[in-house]
């Protein structure tokens, strides 16, 4: 069961500005049915810029209709101006909060009220539209949208950034990018928030093993090559990670230190403190 | 107000007697069953006969019988045995549409090296059997299919099944947790290895359950410490519970033909009522082959949350396989594996009857379900769309 506040279920129950407004000068469209939310936004705006009246359809949860009700209420009487300034968070905030997982139900209201906006200032490109690459192909989630949520809503982890935007919630085979987005948004290093990311969470088997065939691939075979050596990764179990050396390093005399000092140490600072690496026999 | 229950796939009452022949268990005679003392003693041989009892239900011998805490540790166990027993065995066969103690437990074993064949089903949610028999190979170690689906109800040709895992000599689990107890199940006649079965899915309560293990199927623990169960499974019985099981599948057997007729036709009266009083409504799965109980029903332009959300205003309880209920973004697996559309999946709504389940309730039901779908949909954007296009005849 979703803790909702006693306004969430009010609004839910009880929708104000429902359906579709006739004379309406600004419609936003955002979400579709594949994705399990959707909402059409009708605003009439006023010669003095001014919105007077401003009516939702959703389909979509609970909170999902929550937000549209109340981002309906709070337009109402505001300036185009003031409405800009409306965020995802002041949607959040009026209904006295929202179930983190479902942060992503305020972020669909401030989408769809500035694809309203731009719909009335004849602009081409709505604000949701592709902004940078596609990044989360399972529900159409673009970089500028993840970079804007991370800013405007101070987030600082993958998990995060999937309860606001929903990418990442699906097949999950973007979740590296996300973590990458987040570094660059948090102004680190690329590799560093990899660590990070599994300190938050633990680190599933599928991601340890694409991390490691990651570094092993662009970090340390290239380093072992320039030495006239290589290595290749045998298997992966738990945080045991078997490889075996080849070319120079093979019979090397300080093979066993290029395990351990340069092999096991970079995967246990970029992948997890844990890792283990030792010869496949 | 008193809950108006149909989510019986979800968890069920424990029945009143099933309570009062465990109440004394957890009171008076708390002894351990493996005591030298006659007081433990005494608990022990209440086991013996619980045990007994529970293998006449299910046609088989009591020493085939594991109990354990829940149906997530049977499959578990079941699985995890195969593979530990056949160490040079190391592929397994499941479907799409298992419940995620199997789904789970096979993508975390594909992580570990093994291989997995998830067969899929139809739009009805049937497997084909000819594809099972192609998916078979020499080093498959099991084949783990649900008995009957949690969501749609959709029930497999398990005798089928059995026959050709036997005639290809590979073990077989069953995950029977939403069968036993509304569909008659026979294991003297049914040849599967192994059966899981939870007690809290037939009016015992939580925290109770079986594995079966046909005699000479290769077995290895997967909870190693004391002696019981035949050292199959450590861990001092919860008495109380099996007790409680055993009273639980004595009911359901003398209640299985109630069960498929008075609750099927409660079941169906509410389908019908549904589906007459609601456009743009249809059944999930095949309505061939299902459990008396269970009815999945999608709704076209609405999100499933927010009609359990509207139902719960009147105290009904019902379960979706909406994305939005789980905390997980995408719709069931389940509907998502018979090509149910999204536009269909995001609305399905599960109903799940139980004996206890009244005409006076499913009437509640079918005065209220159509005004909340009504509610939702004048409130949807995509039904002005639809209603613009030609009305589709198939």
């Amino acid at each position: 069961m979703w803790e909702y506040t006693d306004k969430v279920r009010d609004h839910f129950l009880n929708p104000r500005n429902v359906g579709s407004l006739d004379d309406a000068n600004a419609v936003g469209e955002v979400g579709s049915l594949a994705c399990g939310d959707a909402l059409k936004l009708f605003l009439k705006i006023n010669d003095a810029g001014v919105i007077e009246d401003a009516r939702f359809q959703t389909f979509g949860c609970a909170s999902a209709i929550a937000s549209s009700s109340v981002l309906t209420e709070l337009l109402k009487g505001k300036t185009i101006e003031e409405a800009r300034a409306l965020t995802n968070k002041d949607i959040a905030d009026d209904l006295g909060g929202l179930p983190k997982e479902k942060m992503h139900c305020s972020v669909m209201g401030q989408e769809a009220l500035e694809a309203a906006l731009a719909d009335y200032l004849g602009e081409k490109a709505p604000a949701h539209e592709p902004e940078g690459e596609l990044v989360c192909k399972c529900f159409g989630v673009y970089d500028g949208q993840i970079r804007r949520a991370i800013r405007e809503n101070k987030l600082t982890t993958v998990e995060e950034v999937t309860d606001f935007t929903k990418a990442g919630g699906g097949c999950g085979d973007c979740l590296e990018k996300l973590a990458g987005i987040l570094a660059e948004e948090l102004g680190q290093a690329a590799a560093k928030p990899l660590v990070e990311l599994q300190v938050k969470r633990p680190m599933t088997n599928l991601e340890r093993v694409k991390l490691v065939t990651k570094i092993m691939e662009e970090e340390i075979r290239p380093a072992l090559k320039k030495d006239g050596g290589d290595i290749e990764l045998v298997d992966i179990d738990g945080t045991t990670v078997f490889v075996s050396l080849r070319g120079a390093c093979k019979g090397c005399p300080s093979s066993n230190l290029t395990l351990t000092e340069f092999v096991q140490k970079r995967l246990q600072e970029l992948v997890e403190p844990g890792i283990t690496v030792k010869e496949a026999k | 107000m008193k809950p108006v229950y149909l989510d019986n796939n979800a968890t069920t009452m424990s029945a009143p007697e099933v309570v009062a022949e465990m109440l004394p268990y957890l009171s008076e005679f708390y002894g351990n069953p493996s005591s030298m003392h006659s007081f433990g003693g005494r608990v022990g041989l209440r086991l013996k006969q619980a045990r007994s009892d529970i293998a006449g239900t299910l046609g088989c011998q009591p020493d085939e019988i594991i109990f354990n805490s829940c149906g997530s540790e049977g499959d578990n166990t079941a699985i995890l045995s195969a593979l530990a027993a056949q160490p040079d065995k190391r592929h397994i066969v499941t479907t799409r549409v298992e419940h995620p103690a199997v789904l789970s437990l096979a993508r975390h074993l594909e992580e570990k090296g093994y291989e997995v064949t998830y067969l899929g089903v139809d739009e009805k949610g049937r497997l084909d059997m000819a594809e099972l028999g192609q998916a078979i190979r020499k080093d498959t170690a099991i084949v783990s299919i649900m008995y009957a689906n949690n969501e749609t109800g959709v029930i497999f040709p398990l005798p089928e099944i059995a026959a050709l895992c036997k005639a290809r000599g590979v073990l077989l689990h069953t995950d029977a947790v939403q069968a036993v107890g509304k569909i008659d199940i026979d294991l003297a006649k049914l040849p599967v290895s192994m059966l899981s079965l939870s007690g809290h899915k037939l009016h015992a309560p939580k925290g109770v359950g079986v594995l079966y293990v046909r005699k000479g199927t290769p077995f290895r623990p997967f909870l190693i410490g004391g002696h019981q169960e035949r050292g199959r499974r450590a861990g001092t019985e919860n008495a109380a519970g099996i007790i409680a099981l055993a009273k639980a599948m004595t009911l359901a057997k003398e209640h299985m033909v109630a069960e498929n007729t008075q609750v099927k036709a409660l079941r169906d009266r509410l389908e019908a009522g549904i589906l007459a009083a609601i456009p743009h409504s249809l059944v999930n799965g095949d309505t061939e082959h299902r459990l008396p109980n269970t009815s999945s029903i999608a709704f076209k332009f609405v999100e499933g949350e927010a009609i359990l959300l509207m139902l719960d205003q009147y105290g009904i309880c019902a379960s979706s396989g909406s994305a939005c209920t789980s905390g997980s973004l995408e719709p069931s697996h389940v509907l998502r594996a018979m090509g149910v559309p999204f536009t269909y999946a995001h609305g399905s709504i599960r109903f799940s009857l139980s004996r206890y389940t009244t005409d006076a309730e499913i009437d509640l039901v079918l005065e209220k379900l159509p005004g909340i779908i009504e509610t939702l949909r004048r409130m949807s954007p995509f039904r002005d769309e639809e209603a613009a296009k030609p009305a589709c005849t198939c």
